[in-house]
């Protein structure tokens, strides 16, 4: 059993189409390594063993019919809780959802099951995925998969931490501020988030609607290629998901970089990035540059204003698409109150958790009326001007490399208490968002607590091969040094 | 009162579109069915559900927009409008608040006093709510969303009218040319069409507007009429006691014949409106507004023109023809069917109108077809049934579309012309009626158009009448 949950997505698909596993012990095994560890780790809020299975054996008689073929077919996946998913709670780890449960799957979770991928289960996460540590779930925290000391960043934490836990093999996030590429960085293992409009928000229970998108989080560069290819689509359901886009991911999966114009940011290195971060980063710089890539440092701009930007925008954006948690429809209502918007105000007061009832409240201030301009256009033209530096900076190069955050993963409790802190770390990954970019983050080391790090590439919309080959390069380039 | 006022009213106008889908996902917008059964995760406010625009509700839009000589926002975008309220699934509106797509037109209205120009200041797409039950019995209150995300078209006025009579002509100019484009039934009672009323009052002459109400719940013109009436007087007589108008929200009682307040402008709520970025900006290509324009009906004022060259019919039967587009198509189509322009006027100004009348019913729920009003005209034409029946057949025709010929052969009802039958009706009254033959006899020529009568009677009008004539004449010698 041992042996199975080493192979990556691809190579376990692979073995099950082969005939020398099934994926139902696939399943098995990840429920064997589920009952060792979860109970430490807490990376999932929902797990239902039989139904998982059962899926399973329906996958695998598929797959012996010859009825599923693909490259994910018989693959356990963690799905990031904030993805609708028919008949299974969908609680976005807050209280306000406990009780939902969708009578449809997103379109991104329909893919998965047509390309034969099995749910294991729903992944914790930051309540609406609001947080950088999955330290804001409802549910309780997911520890971080190399020390339960540390947080496993956020806020696809637990979708991260099952993926290098072994508790699946694959698992979907979202990313509105770095919550795909962040936790995969701290945990490890490989995130990628794809230009806005890449994958369709369907059924991703909107937390800040012009930055979200689904991603996948794995254990290498290929599978993170195979993932996305299987879950990107035009989606007519979604008004912002691209119609022409080339989705064609795998193609990039070659080793060489040569030519490959690479831009380092000065201003990605400055006060408040961790030493030991910085070298990984330089070093992974070098690492790309020995295998043919030209890498140049220049200046980006913008990165200071793009903090206040994203905070401003998304949490605006967040602020409206949560009002339909009211107590009416679906989800928790409170108990015993008379007057409707007393309701209201008691439940939405006893559903939210802090940092969600934060930013609702910072956002709700930035489109009242007198606020709006000085606040909320400003942020919108902040966000196109941040846009055209990187525009600038892709005229000049393929892709941008980066840290992904300031440091490696910190303990439990200690971002929480200071929520101005963390949310300057996410200065690394949120201007990719507000400039609609994807970005891959890929594991590049670790600091003397052997805690990883991540390499971040960036790059122009719709350039996601580039990215993905730049990243496999660095990845075998690595694996072979390490060998 | 001793100084002389002026109303100054503007409106707000909202308008049902007649698309078969909701604005934002694919259910239906027919009216009735079981509570919630029109409805899907977009238009209950389902996590993680998204809005995708019907492209329809922009194409009428535009077709409002253009026939109002509005004009067209090429790069209009919706926004969110935020208020909690149960009937709206997201708590947000999805409407159009920065950039609406249509803005700046104006129409003309006519009313005795002459011609005239009423500004549109703009014209906006947006989403209907639920509808609330309260369910007093049970003591809970009930949510159907069978209406939310029906589309709607808000069509702001400038405050350009100065009296109900303005305020009618306004919306029956604004409902000819919406229902001609085909873009809602505009039908008041049934909310197909709403207007809200708002109005203040200044000294004439002024320059400064007063302070305005804003009046709502209006069902009918009549309605409108009233509390224009009602709403001029108390705020004249606010001014008049030295007193001042508030700005707020009133709500007209029309059983009572008064408005009251619902809330006033320290109550107005922040709808913290902001674009929504679940939609992308609605662009608006020249081909897709050249193709509109081609695709515009004739209005009225042409039609009017070309009726006048076409046909040999009244200038007022031409004027009531076509005030609807469907009576004006009905006349049209039917005309190209008979090819006698003036027997089908006549159809629709007479008994048409009569029966519209008495069932109290509008010329759009006329439901026979131009096919059997043709085919009924011809019935007549060929002396198959008299004009006694024609009206008779007319009327179930009004009432369910029947097929003249063949209800006028089963029934039995066509003129009879045998000779032996009526010779026996007409001998029978003859004997009957022996005082109307001596008063003939008499010298009294109009006594044979009794007998006449009396014939037709026996005959339930089936008879020839001409023949009738004839044979009452051969027989009294």
């Amino acid at each position: 059993m041992r042996s199975i949950l080493n192979c990556t997505a691809v190579e376990l698909s692979e073995k099950i189409k082969a005939g020398e596993y099934t994926a139902v012990e696939a399943m098995e095994a990840v429920f064997e390594r589920i009952g060792e560890k979860e109970q430490e780790y807490h990376c999932y809020i929902t797990l239902d063993r039989e139904s998982a299975l059962n899926r399973a054996k329906e996958v695998q008689r598929k797959i012996e019919a010859k009825e599923l073929t693909g490259p994910l077919a018989g693959v356990p996946v963690a799905v990031k809780d904030n993805l609708c998913t028919k008949g299974v709670l969908t609680s976005c780890a807050s209280k306000i959802l406990e009780n939902f449960v969708p009578a449809y799957s997103a379109t991104a979770v329909e893919h998965l099951e047509k390309a034969g991928a099995v749910m294991v289960g729903k992944a914790n996460m930051d309540e609406f995925a609001m947080g950088s540590t999955t330290e804001t779930s409802y549910y309780g925290v997911t520890r971080n998969p190399v020390n339960p000391a540390h947080v496993p960043g956020g806020s696809s934490g637990g979708s991260a931490a099952a993926v290098a836990l072994q508790e699946c093999f694959m698992a979907l996030g979202s990313d509105t501020g770095g919550s795909i590429r962040q936790p995969a960085s701290y945990c490890g293992v490989v995130g990628l988030k794809p230009t806005y409009g890449m994958v369709s928000r369907y059924g991703l229970v909107s937390y800040a609607s012009s930055l979200d998108q689904i991603g996948p989080i794995t254990k290498n560069v290929t599978d993170a290629a195979y993932l996305l290819e299987a879950i990107a689509s035009y989606d007519k359901k979604d008004s912002t998901s691209m119609p022409d886009a080339d989705r064609d991911f795998t193609g990039a999966l070659v080793e060489d970089v040569t030519g490959m114009r690479i831009g380092i940011p000065r201003d990605y290195f400055g006060a408040g990035l961790e030493k030991e971060v910085e070298t990984a980063v330089l070093a992974a710089a070098e690492v790309l540059k020995d295998a043919g890539a030209v890498v140049e440092e220049f200046d980006l701009g913008m990165a200071e204003y793009a903090i206040p930007a994203y905070y401003t925008i998304a949490t605006a954006e967040a602020s409206s698409n949560l009002e339909r948690f009211d107590g009416i429809k679906y989800g928790y209502r409170t108990k015993g109150c008379v007057g409707l918007h007393n309701m209201y105000k008691k439940t939405r007061s006893e559903g939210f958790g802090e940092e969600v009832k934060r930013r609702i409240m910072l956002g709700s201030f930035v489109l009242s009326s007198g606020y709006y301009d000085a606040y909320y256009l400003k942020a919108l033209r902040t966000k196109a001007l941040i846009r055209k530096a990187f525009d600038e900076a892709f005229s000049k190069f393929d892709l941008i490399l980066g840290p992904v955050a300031p440091s490696t993963a910190p303990k439990l409790g200690e971002s929480l208490a200071d929520p101005l802190k963390m949310y300057l770390g996410d200065i690394y990954t949120i201007s990719v968002n507000l400039a609609g970019l994807p970005g891959i983050s890929v594991p590049c080391g670790k600091d003397g607590n052997g805690l990883p790090i991540g390499l971040q590439l960036i790059g122009d919309c719709f350039a996601e091969k580039k990215l993905i080959r730049a990243a496999y390069t660095f990845e075998k380039q690595t694996v072979a040094k390490r060998l | 009162m001793s100084k002389h006022y002026e109303t100054v009213i503007g409106l707000e106008v909202h308008v049902e579109l007649a698309t078969k889908t909701k604005i934002f996902c694919g259910c239906s917008t027919a009216f009735g069915g079981a509570p919630n059964s029109h409805t899907c995760p977009v238009c209950t406010g389902m996590p993680g559900s998204l809005p995708v625009l019907n492209k329809q509700v922009l194409e009428y839009a535009i077709a409002v927009g253009l026939a109002t000589n509005c004009e067209i926002t090429r790069d209009a975008g919706f926004d969110r409008k935020n208020y909690f309220y149960p009937d709206n699934p997201q708590n947000y509106q999805i409407s159009q608040l920065y950039l609406p797509i249509c803005r700046n037109g104006r129409v003309e209205i006519e009313t005795e006093n002459g011609k005239k120009f009423v500004g549109i200041h703009e014209i906006h797409m947006e989403e209907d709510a639920g509808k609330l039950i309260h369910d007093e019995w049970e003591d809970c209150s009930l949510v159907d969303f069978n209406r939310s995300g029906v589309p709607l078209i808000e069509i702001v006025s400038e405050p350009d009218m100065r009296s109900a009579e303005e305020v009618i002509a306004y919306l029956e100019t604004l409902r000819m040319l919406i229902q001609y484009l085909g873009a809602s039934d505009c039908k008041l009672q049934e909310g197909s069409m709403r207007a809200d009323v708002n109005l203040s009052v200044r000294e004439a002459g002024t320059e400064k507007f007063g302070t305005r109400t804003e009046m709502k719940n209006l069902n009918s013109f009549r309605a409108i009429m009233h509390a224009i009436e009602n709403e001029t007087e108390r705020q004249i007589d606010l001014l008049e006691e030295g007193k001042e108008v508030v700005q707020e929200t009133r709500r007209w009682d029309d059983n009572k014949g008064y408005s009251y307040a619902m809330r006033s402008k320290e109550d107005a709520r922040d709808y913290r409106y902001f674009p929504d970025p679940d939609l992308m900006p609605v662009h608006v290509t020249d081909a897709m507004l050249n193709g509109i324009r081609a695709r515009q009906p004739e209005f009225r004022t042409e039609k009017i023109e070309r009726y006048k060259r076409e046909y040999d019919i009244p200038e007022y039967d031409i004027g009531i023809i076509t005030e609807t587009k469907h009576m004006a198509d009905l006349f049209e189509e039917t005309t190209a069917l008979c090819g006698q322009p003036k027997k089908v006027s006549n159809w629709l100004m007479g008994e048409t109108l009569r029966l519209l009348k008495e069932k109290n019913e509008d010329p759009e729920d006329i439901r026979f077809s131009p096919r059997h009003l043709a085919a009924l005209i011809s019935l007549v034409d060929s002396r198959a049934i008299t004009g006694p029946v024609a009206k008779d057949v007319f009327e179930k025709m009004f009432e369910e579309d029947i097929d003249p010929e063949a209800y006028v052969e089963e029934q039995g009802l066509k003129t009879v012309n045998d000779e032996g039958t009526l010779r026996a009706a007409v001998e029978k009254v003859l004997a009957e009626n022996p005082q109307s033959v001596a008063d003939y006899k008499g010298g009294k020529q109009k006594a044979i158009g009794f007998l006449v009568g009396q014939t037709m009677k026996a005959m339930q009008g089936k008879a020839d009448p001409g023949l009738v004539n004839r044979m009452l004449k051969e027989l009294l010698g």
